[in-house]
């Protein structure tokens, strides 16, 4: 478990991170839109991509909640040596791991009037980025974009309270997709 | 590429740092994303916010243009273009075609961008408001409330003035319907390039410490009025060395004599044409 800990990083650190922000960049400008994110092999179940997204965004200044279903020694062990995160209740995650199901949306922070960006990032594991069950518009989207989401009602939600609200990103194997608060989502 | 720097200059937490807002400005389209702006190795005005979105964006693959004033060949661009050749190692090119980030001061440029180009723009006052209201907790309160009466008033006071509104750089733009942005000093004849773009836009303000930015494809509208709408204006005259009579021009002064000319603000999109045979008034051969 130690050296399991101290592996599954970036090979190399600068350029792999700045190739994987890109991933992000672009899947949090087009949202719906699959982008590959590889290079990171953190211990399973976690999926690439979102080992990917952990080592370029989350550290020691953003304490990360850690859904029931992955809060493994792996895991934390992983977390502890590459990020130095500090592992927090909902109320105080700058980011939010886990699968759909494990997250309580409820207790996220979502920003406030004056500051909407201080709102939690979810970072959702999902077990494929197809087939489509969403129809997505809004800034980033051309016309419509089709994606897969793990649910309808929340993200309808999410948007009616613009400019507040979370972000997501939806990470299966080594891909990625985003839904921003800003997103209109409808079902199928 | 220089030894003991990181990649693109900046070290990794501050990358980090400045990339979570990044993400933030994207999922808020036209909303000013607080950042803690770092030293970088030139001036403040020297397009510092800008340099930390550039270094916090580069990937090794990346070909880099670098225009002030549209124009590739200012001190301000080609030391910014050195930068990042010495530090990331990147190819640099002056073609807007050719480049996948273009990092800008004050232009837009003429050729259309596409999806697979990111352009960020240095910016030097990211808050629209500030100039009717000094205060921030203030600007903050009025962008909350989405509360911009003062700045419709401002506009018609120039109207009442003027008879059309004054404004010609740094034209505020409604974007998405929900936050008015100060789109940075380009000549309000580049706004409606904001909106529906087919790339990314990022905006970064080095020493106001704030980044705000466009997704491709957003709802980006000039402020106006129904009596008075929105005009992307120009010289009324065609560039004296390339003939392009659609482009933004800067006016030249010639000589002693009050003798002027025209000339595409965009060097690249005037190179080209020229390149492709058109001519100016002014131009070798022409009549
Ligand atoms: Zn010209």
């Amino acid at each position: 478990m130690q050296t399991q800990a101290l592996s599954g990083g970036f090979a190399d650190p600068a350029r792999d991170a700045a190739h994987a922000f890109r991933a992000c960049l672009q899947a949090m400008a087009r949202p719906g839109r699959g982008q590959p994110i590889p290079g990171a092999t953190p211990p399973a179940p976690l999926s690439p991509a979102a080992g990917a997204v952990l080592l370029t965004l989350v550290d020691d200044t953003t304490p990360l909640f850690l859904a029931p279903g992955l809060d493994t020694p792996a895991l934390r062990g992983w977390i502890a040596f590459h990020l130095a995160a500090p592992i927090c209740a909902p109320e105080e995650a700058v980011f939010a791991l886990g699968a759909w199901a494990d997250l309580p949306l409820d207790r996220f922070r979502l920003g406030t009037p004056d500051y909407p960006d201080r709102s939690v990032t979810l970072i959702v594991e999902i077990d494929s980025l197809s087939p489509v069950t969403a129809r997505l518009r809004g800034p980033g989207i051309a016309t419509h974009q089709d994606a897969r989401l793990p649910a309808i009602a929340p993200f309808v939600a999410n948007r009616a309270r613009y400019p507040l609200g979370f972000d997501c990103y939806f990470c299966a194997e080594e891909s990625l997709s985003a839904l921003p608060r800003s997103t209109f989502v409808e079902a199928l | 590429m220089s030894e003991g720097y990181s990649f693109a200059y900046l070290d990794a937490a501050t990358k980090r740092m400045i990339r979570r807002a990044l993400l933030k400005a994207l999922a808020i389209p036209g909303y000013q994303v607080p950042f803690a702006s770092r030293e970088m190795p030139m001036p403040y005005g020297w397009g510092t916010g800008g340099v930390q979105v550039t270094a916090a964006c580069l990937i090794p693959e990346d070909v880099l243009k670098v225009i002030d004033q549209g124009a590739d060949d200012t001190t301000n661009a080609v030391s910014i273009r050195r930068f990042f050749e010495r530090t990331a190692g990147v190819a640099t090119t002056t073609h807007t075609q050719d480049a996948t980030l273009i990092q800008t001061r004050h232009r837009i440029p003429e050729a259309a961008l596409t999806e697979a180009q990111i352009l960020v723009f240095q910016v030097p006052i990211p808050e629209p408001l500030r100039f009717l209201e000094p205060r921030e907790a203030e600007t903050r309160r009025m962008h909350a409330l989405a509360d911009y009466g003062l700045m419709h008033v401002k506009l018609y006071e120039d109207i009442a003035r003027h008879g059309a509104i004054a404004t010609s750089y740094a034209y505020p733009v409604l974007v998405e319907g929900r936050h008015v942005m100060d789109p940075s000093p380009i000549p309000k004849f580049d706004n409606p390039k904001l909106g529906d773009c087919p790339a990314i836009q990022l905006f970064g303000a080095g020493r106001e410490c704030r980044i705000h930015a466009l997704p491709p494809y957003t709802r980006v509208v000039s402020l106006d009025f129904e009596d008075h709408p929105f005009e992307a204006t120009k010289a009324e005259a065609a560039c004296d060395l390339c003939g392009a009579e659609t482009s933004y021009l800067d006016e030249v002064i010639t000589d002693d004599a009050g003798g002027r000319m025209f000339c595409c603000s965009d060097t690249d999109f005037c190179a080209g044409r020229r390149a492709a045979g058109h001519l100016g008034r002014l131009s070798e051969g022409a009549a």
